[in-house]
């Protein structure tokens, strides 16, 4: 008797029930999130299959062949265009990680990576024909760096004196640094919207390959944060202002200047995509140079969860669906833009999935089933 | 001069004020939504959308397209696919408790993807010379201004030359300023963004507010999406048009201290600011383009000052950004 | 209406992931009465009632509103059966208006600011309260806000009311007041449910007491016919020998004299005024007051982390006999001069240590900066971290766990551990027993009575006046920022603590008007 009224009461209980989880063993966490992804993808794939009517592993092939080109013609061409791209978004997000660990949420990496390779170009336009090439170079990347972060530590700055919300400002500061570029092309292009390429200051070519030296330096900046944050003392420094502005101010941390150092650091290596670009890509500049990608970073930045490794797998993977979707779009006389949706739904599902890794859901008849 | 510099500035405010209305219903519910800059770009693709087919059902005949069925059929589909993307972004905030910030630029990301893909494809389909799209028909619906307009001289001009969607953006704006100030929603959902838990407490629907506020500031950003391309670009539409306007909205939000009454007069400075190169004489390109960066200077300035100032009334929501989840411990 | 059962709560569990927060908890309170539930700190009282309150839902158990059985899902559920609950944190939005806040939630015809204003002044007058309805609640004082809160459920027509520690805030005088209002609400046939922690005010106010322990349901007993001996047995589960151990001062040399130091807060208030004191070695010098009384400004100013006004600190120097003067000197240096602070505050993981970090991490907190090196050095804080666990038998999986996953207490001690390593001359702790079992509370008092025998001068920010007179040789007490007496703890009485305590607010209501 008890019994029926027991289960008489529990149908007014709430149908689902979210309970916070105790922590997830971290494979188990990365085994929802790579299903998130696989899940994604998968959904997307058949919605291109739908599209343009091919099947889906002729999807995939198309996808391989856009990125990594065909394999028997033996020209690596395309795969180091790919890493290329991918070193590229990679600095961008390893810039952002020191700043996001600290949680200052620098959405600015768009025009801090524009400020900066406007100091590349800058000097490889005025000086360039003035100092040998090698000179010239570590110039371009002193110069390069200091830009980006000034442009990174002025909202720091007010951060850390007044608390000025920073998502805010730095999202600000993109456009402005876009207006100015816009400005410097003007007035250097005499009148037209582009700056003829320049061939003083630039990143050189090592053994036919084109970016050899682009994908090098993000390789050792991939090492080089990963050691910073985990090992060094300014790491930790920006891990305790990150978890507890309390905490630091307590154990006699400067909060402030952690707060404007990190953002030089974080400016520095968006200043150096900068440089990377304009100087080891595209030897001159545009307000499209960095192409939005300031933003995927930041998401990337995220979704990497401060590991600098996990980031290199993320980017991967989003420069190859980039390529790849885009491509499939184009073949199907689609627009290329498809593959910025794609991006967008991988990334919510990745967000979405999360949840699972964070709270457990209870539906309200689960009990019963049990017994 | 000056009656046409106050006519264009009004026309390039509109879409901002409709973005920046919409973010702050969102944001007073305690939810920044990046994703608006791609909702607007939603909204307006649905509404060209719409408006294509309307006009290819009419065999892109004017004379046969009936006046309501061309305005109606494009505001639904705007309100529609705007509304789509907001739940979306709610539902993944709100009940799953995503990261916002992540969340929002997604959303930006896969707006503007549908957007340029959808706009690609239409362009593709009518296969014309130009990259773009023109619905002039249904523009000038959307265009049709009071009859004794332009009969009132310098009046006119200024007050009632313009598509009734401006008139709306005004209204929207003034609405949501008294319905946040003086009414139980307005409280409740003034509540939720400061304090949920409070408003959770005191018995308010934290979620319901939460979906509602989004969903609704999606639908009014995706407004200003359709008015651009009906009333500001002529109906015509090419991809990437619409540009960062959706970002300005959002720094509108900040200069108007979280307003929508200020956010009208915000709107039309920065209106005005984006436009003043035009009419000031002798004023090279180049100095155009620095120009043009007067509104993100100026909203970053005033985001400074607040923040110096600490004004408690001043300031953003207090839980701005901050899921909330009851039973945290 | 009385003595019918308002609320009753049969065999409720809420579990979270392993904890058990409470366990077949039975519950029957009458309308017309008022019902104390009486427990240490973390033995689920306020976990029960946030599941009357509709915050949890409870895993098991049922509750009974009026004698029908009722699901509450929800504070909105809650309200419906005219249950109304006040938190210990106030849940108030600091920039509504008092009226905003009392009316917030409600759905009651045509939204109208000024005819709500009205009415809750009905309710105000009724029960004699004091507030300006048009305030902003981030202008008011604490008490002030707990008003809002108290009225905020009454226009709400609760009839069970629920209070979470409401007296911790508030000075004697103000906890009066507010046990008059309560008993003015009993004889209007209301059912009031009030946590506390405080034995005597559970037998001056309540008609029924009910005791938690760790999540258990121990019992319900008649105020009336009960005594303080017999609801401490049921609160720890023993009769605890409550006398702690004191030995005489050592040294008497003077270690550190604060001489007028002021300072305000962020708003332009000021916290502290005109303090001045002296503290010697070997001894423990106990400091009493009211919450909030500026008892974590004098430490921090101590520390180098508050911004003084006006006055000195002066440090005399065991190592070089010299003097200091600490207000000249960062955080950082004064800490290698020996002076340590353990501050514990409310949020214990807030300050003190890094909730996410783990045990070895958190070692480095204070002694990462040491040596030349650009990187860290893992092995110094490694070893600590095993000491500490071995030697004050801290539970933990290992010294790799995230110290948010280790209890209350063992948090305590690997906070007040790691202090003690840097061997201090100077240890400040505040609070250090907050939330703590009987066993590790009387552990952390050994630590320090050790620290004082090897001629440490210890700083004691306590709230229970009776560990404080009995474990400190002095006693200070600090009211409204300023020092209103000290005392010696082996001849003082509560009452004249008590006294003291009162006093202060007083002279700082003057000062303020």
């Amino acid at each position: 008797m008890a019994d029926v009224k027991a289960v008489h009461k529990h149908n007014r209980e709430p149908f689902v029930h979210i309970n916070k989880r105790d922590d997830m063993s971290w494979w188990k966490a990365w085994l929802v999130r790579i299903a998130a992804i696989i899940i994604s993808i998968l959904l997307m794939s058949l919605f291109a299959v739908m599209l343009t009517g091919n099947s889906i592993s002729e999807i995939f092939e198309t996808m391989f062949t856009a990125v990594f080109g065909r394999i028997e013609t033996g020209s690596y061409k395309m795969l180091y265009k790919y890493l290329q791209e991918i070193a590229i978004l990679l600095c961008l997000a390893l810039a952002l990680t020191p700043a996001f660990k600290m949680k200052f949420w620098n959405c600015g990496a768009e025009g801090q990576a524009l400020i900066g390779g406007l100091g590349a170009m800058i000097c490889m336009i005025e000086i360039g024909d003035k100092l040998p090439n090698g000179v010239l170079l570590l110039i371009v990347a002193v110069v390069s760096m200091i830009s980006g972060a000034i442009w990174g530590v002025i909202p720091a700055i007010f951060k850390a004196f007044f608390n000025t919300n920073e998502t805010l400002f730095t999202l600000m500061m993109n456009y402005i640094a876009t207006q100015i570029i816009a400005y410097y092309v003007y007035i250097k292009g005499g009148g037209s919207n582009v700056i003829q390429p320049v061939d003083t200051g630039i990143i050189p070519i090592v053994s036919e390959n084109k970016y050899l030296i682009n994908i090098i330096v993000v390789a050792v900046i991939t090492v080089v944060l990963y050691i910073y944050l985990k090992y060094s003392k300014q790491g930790y420094e920006i891990s305790v202002v990150g978890e507890s502005q309390n905490t630091a101010r307590y154990i006699g941390i400067n909060v402030k200047k952690v707060i404007i150092r990190t953002m030089c650091v974080s400016g520095a290596l968006c200043g150096v995509a900068g440089m990377l670009l304009v100087s080891g890509t595209d030897h001159s500049i545009r307000t499209g140079t960095v192409g939005g990608q300031g933003f995927t970073a930041i998401m990337i930045s995220w979704l990497g969860q401060f590991n600098p490794f996990i980031m290199v797998v993320m980017t991967a993977l989003f420069k190859f669906l980039e390529i790849g979707m885009s491509k499939v779009a184009e073949n199907a006389q689609l627009n290329a833009s498809f593959s910025e949706i794609v991006l967008g739904v991988v990334i919510l599902f990745v967000v979405g999935c999360e949840f699972f890794i964070r709270y457990s859901v209870k539906f309200r008849n689960a009990k019963k089933e049990d017994k | 001069m000056l009656v046409q510099f106050i006519f264009r500035a009004v026309l390039i405010s509109i879409p901002l004020l409709y973005g920046a209305t919409g973010e702050i219903i969102t944001e007073k519910s305690g939810h920044l939504n990046l994703g608006i800059p791609g909702i607007m770009y939603v909204g307006a693709i649905s509404g060209v959308s719409g408006a294509f087919i309307y006009e290819n059902m009419c065999g892109n005949d004017p004379a046969k397209m009936n006046a309501v069925l061309a305005i109606l059929i494009p505001l639904l589909c705007t309100i529609i696919g705007s509304a789509l993307v907001g739940l979306l972004y709610s539902f993944l905030t709100v009940t799953m408790r995503a990261n916002q910030n992540v969340t929002g630029l997604a959303i930006t990301t896969f707006g503007i993807g549908i957007g340029n893909f959808l706009g690609g494809s239409l362009i593709k389909l009518v296969d014309s010379d130009i990259p773009s799209i023109a619905l002039t028909s249904t523009s000038k619906y959307f265009k049709a201004t009071l009859p004794f307009a332009d009969k009132l001289g310098w009046f006119g001009d200024i007050f009632l030359s313009y598509d009734f969607l401006t008139y709306f953006a005004i209204i929207a704006a003034v609405v949501a300023t008294i319905v946040l100030d003086k009414t139980r929603v307005g409280l409740n959902l003034r509540s939720v963004g400061e304090n949920p838990a409070t408003a959770d407490a005191a018995g308010v629907n934290v979620a319901k507010y939460r979906y509602g506020a989004t969903i609704i500031g999606a639908v009014v950003a995706g407004l200003g999406g359709i008015q651009y391309v009906m009333a500001y670009a002529d109906g015509v539409w090419s991809n990437n048009a619409f540009g960062d306007r959706g970002w300005m909205a959002i720094a509108i939000v900040i200069f108007a201290l979280w307003k929508p009454s200020m956010a009208i007069l915000c709107s039309f400075l920065f209106g005005a600011l984006c436009n003043l190169n035009n009419y000031i004489n002798g004023l090279g390109t180049e100095t155009q383009e620095l120009f043009k960066m007067l509104p993100y200077v100026v909203t970053i300035i005033v985001l400074v000052f607040t923040s110096i100032r600490k004004k408690r009334e001043h300031q953003p929501p207090e839980s701005l950004g901050l899921n909330y989840f009851r039973e945290e411990r | 209406m009385a003595n019918q059962p308002a609320i009753e709560l049969r065999n409720i569990t809420k579990t979270f992931g392993k904890v058990v927060a409470n366990k077949n908890v039975n519950l029957t309170v009458n309308h017309g009465e008022i019902l104390s539930i009486l427990g240490e700190n973390g033995s689920g009282k306020t976990t029960l009632m946030n599941m009357i309150s509709g915050i949890y839902f409870p895993d098991e158990g049922q509750i009974f509103v009026g004698g029908e059985e009722v699901v509450i899902t929800s504070p909105k559920d809650a309200f419906n059966y005219n249950i109304g609950m006040i938190h210990q944190h106030f849940k108030l939005v600091d920039v509504f208006t008092a009226a905003e806040n009392i009316v917030l939630g409600i759905k009651d015809g045509k939204y109208d600011i000024k005819k709500a204003t009205e009415r809750i002044s009905e309710i105000t007058e009724k029960y004699g309260f004091e507030l300006d309805l048009d305030k902003k609640i981030y202008t008011m004082s604490v008490s002030e806000k707990q008003t809002v809160e108290i009225i905020k459920v009454l226009y709400r027509g609760a009839d069970i009311l629920i209070l979470d520690e409401p007296t911790a805030v508030l000075t004697p005088q103000e906890t009066d007041k507010l046990f008059a209002v309560l008993r003015r609400m009993r004889e209007d046939g209301k059912c009031i449910i009030i946590i506390t922690h405080k034995l005597h005010e559970v037998l001056s106010l309540s008609d029924k007491v009910a005791v938690l322990r760790k999540g258990e349901y121990i019992g319900t007993v008649n105020t009336a016919e009960t005594s303080e001996s017999e609801l401490t047995e049921m609160m720890v589960g023993k009769k605890i020998e409550l006398n702690i151990q004191r030995s005489e001062p050592k040294g008497n040399t003077d270690r550190l004299r604060v001489k007028g130091i002021s300072c305000k807060d962020r708003q332009g208030t000021t916290v502290l005024d005109n303090v001045s004191f002296t503290v010697k070695s070997g001894e423990i010098l106990g400091v009493a007051g009211i919450a909030g009384s500026g008892q974590r400004e004098l430490l921090e100013s101590i520390a180098g982390l508050q911004h003084l006004t006006s006055g000195e600190i002066v440090y005399y120097n065991p190592k070089t006999n010299g003097i200091d003067n600490l207000r000249d000197k960062t955080p950082v240096q004064i800490r290698e001069l020996g002076v340590r602070l353990s501050f514990v505050p409310e949020d214990r993981l807030g300050m003190g240590l890094v909730g996410n970090m783990d045990i070895v991490d958190n070692m480095m907190l204070r002694s990462y900066t040491k040596g030349k090196s650009v990187f860290l050095q893992k092995k110094v804080p490694k070893d600590l971290a095993h000491k500490i666990i071995n030697d004050l038998e801290v539970v933990t999986p290992d010294a790799n766990t995230p110290v948010r996953r280790l209890s209350g207490g063992n948090v305590q001690k690997v906070l007040v551990g790691r202090e003690i390593a840097a061997a201090p001359t100077v240890l400040m702790v505040a609070y250090p027993v907050r939330g703590l079992d009987i066993n590790s509370s009387y552990l952390i008092y050994n630590l320090l009575n050790e620290q004082k025998e090897k001629g440490v001068a210890v700083i004691f920010v306590g709230e229970d006046l009776d560990v404080l007179i009995e474990l400190c040789d002095r006693i200070m007490v600090i009211g409204s920022g300023r020092i209103t007496g000290t005392v010696d703890a082996r001849t003082t009485t509560k009452e004249e603590i008590g006294l003291l305590m009162t006093k202060s607010n007083a002279e700082g209501g003057d000062n303020n008007g």
